[in-house]
């Protein structure tokens, strides 16, 4: 294995996840990421709420909390805020983000408290047995929706924009090297990060939608994903069924949670304790 | 300058048989087993480009460039 991989796992590999998964590409990307950044594991805290994707803290050897359903930010922002030092990462999955923590996420966009958030979209909820999310696109089929989802799905990325995210992207898990670079982009932004990675779920999903092989679904991706600058030379209609890749929001004048908490308290009482 | 040559590693304790690497290799390296997983059976085609190893999702794939002889 990868040095870099040995290095940020833990020793209690192969993982849960099933043939396919996206969550071990994107488990391997952020690994690559923290390692390009010499980040150290020991200054480290991983969280993650409920869900496949949340099962990523616990094969990664760094503090790692394992929380709530959808109360991953929660948890995250109280660490962040008891250890400002420390660098924290969220781990989240489509609907551990924005159904059940929801309005957690976007609280947490509007806070900017400095950490990242990766929302590992499969459109699915695959650990419960593929119930349709937020993120199923209108007409995919799941379990609870077997003639196609009359919901229309959320533009996760549009949503934290609009909820004052200051730094927003999406990458998949077809683009591994580009995800990285995301990541590490995220990571390096002073503020609240949320990169949104499409993946893959070829059981619970794309059985049900007529892309059960992993490595088709991986070509879906690939064909269903636009780079931001291509995406801004195409028509509505060609980019009805695609997603934007890239860094699609950064504003770096936004205050920064901790900092303003910290001043708060050297204006009012003369500093933290 | 001499062509470089790799070598591909799969660890098969770790493998899940999905086929990702088999399919994005642009090199047709490897071959699967009776089982699904993937074997290395032509490691002097490999070119590096590391897809199989980006995209692996049980993290067993290694390409290694070689020293040159």
């Amino acid at each position: 294995m990868k040095p870099a991989y040995q290095k940020y796992f833990r020793d209690n590999l192969p993982h849960i996840w099933c043939a396919g998964c996206g969550n071990g590409i994107v488990m391997s990307a952020w690994a690559r990421a923290v390692d390009e950044l010499g980040l150290d594991k020991n200054n480290m805290i991983g969280v993650s709420g409920i869900g496949c994707s949340s099962r990523i803290t616990g094969y990664l050897d760094l503090h790692t909390l394992h929380t709530a359903h959808g109360r991953a930010l929660p948890f995250a922002t109280g660490a962040k805020m008891a250890r400002p030092d420390m660098d924290v990462f969220v781990f989240s999955g489509d609907g551990d983000c924005s159904a059940i923590g929801g309005n957690h996420f976007i609280h947490a966009c509007r806070r900017n408290i400095n950490m990242t958030l990766i929302v590992i979209n499969n459109n699915i909820y695959g650990m419960t047995g593929g119930q349709f999310s937020p993120l199923t696109p209108f007409g995919k089929k799941a379990t609870t929706a077997p003639y196609g989802s009359i919901d229309r799905s959320f533009n996760l990325c549009d949503l934290a924009i609009g909820a004052g995210a200051s730094f927003v992207a999406r990458g998949d898990i077809f683009h591994a090297k580009q995800l990285t670079d995301l990541i590490k982009a995220g990571y390096q932004h002073k503020g609240f990060s949320v990169i949104e990675v499409i993946a893959a779920c070829p059981i619970s999903y794309g059985r049900r939608n007529g892309i059960p092989n992993p490595a088709d679904m991986m070509q879906y991706i690939k064909e269903h994903t636009v780079m931001k600058a291509a995406a801004e030379k195409m028509s509505a209609e060609e980019l009805a069924d695609k997603h934007i890749i890239g860094v699609l929001q950064e504003i770096n004048e936004a205050p920064e949670y901790c900092e303003s908490y910290a001043a708060l308290c050297e204006r009012v009482q003369g500093g933290t304790k | 300058m001499a062509k470089k040559s790799f070598d591909v590693q799969v660890i098969a304790k770790l493998c899940k048989a999905c086929g990702i690497c088999v399919s994005l290799c642009p090199k047709n390296v490897f071959d699967r087993a009776a089982d699904g997983k993937a074997v290395v059976s032509r490691p002097e085609e490999c070119i590096g480009c590391v897809s199989c190893e980006l995209h692996c999702p049980d993290f067993c794939v290694e390409v290694m460039e070689k020293e040159a002889e």
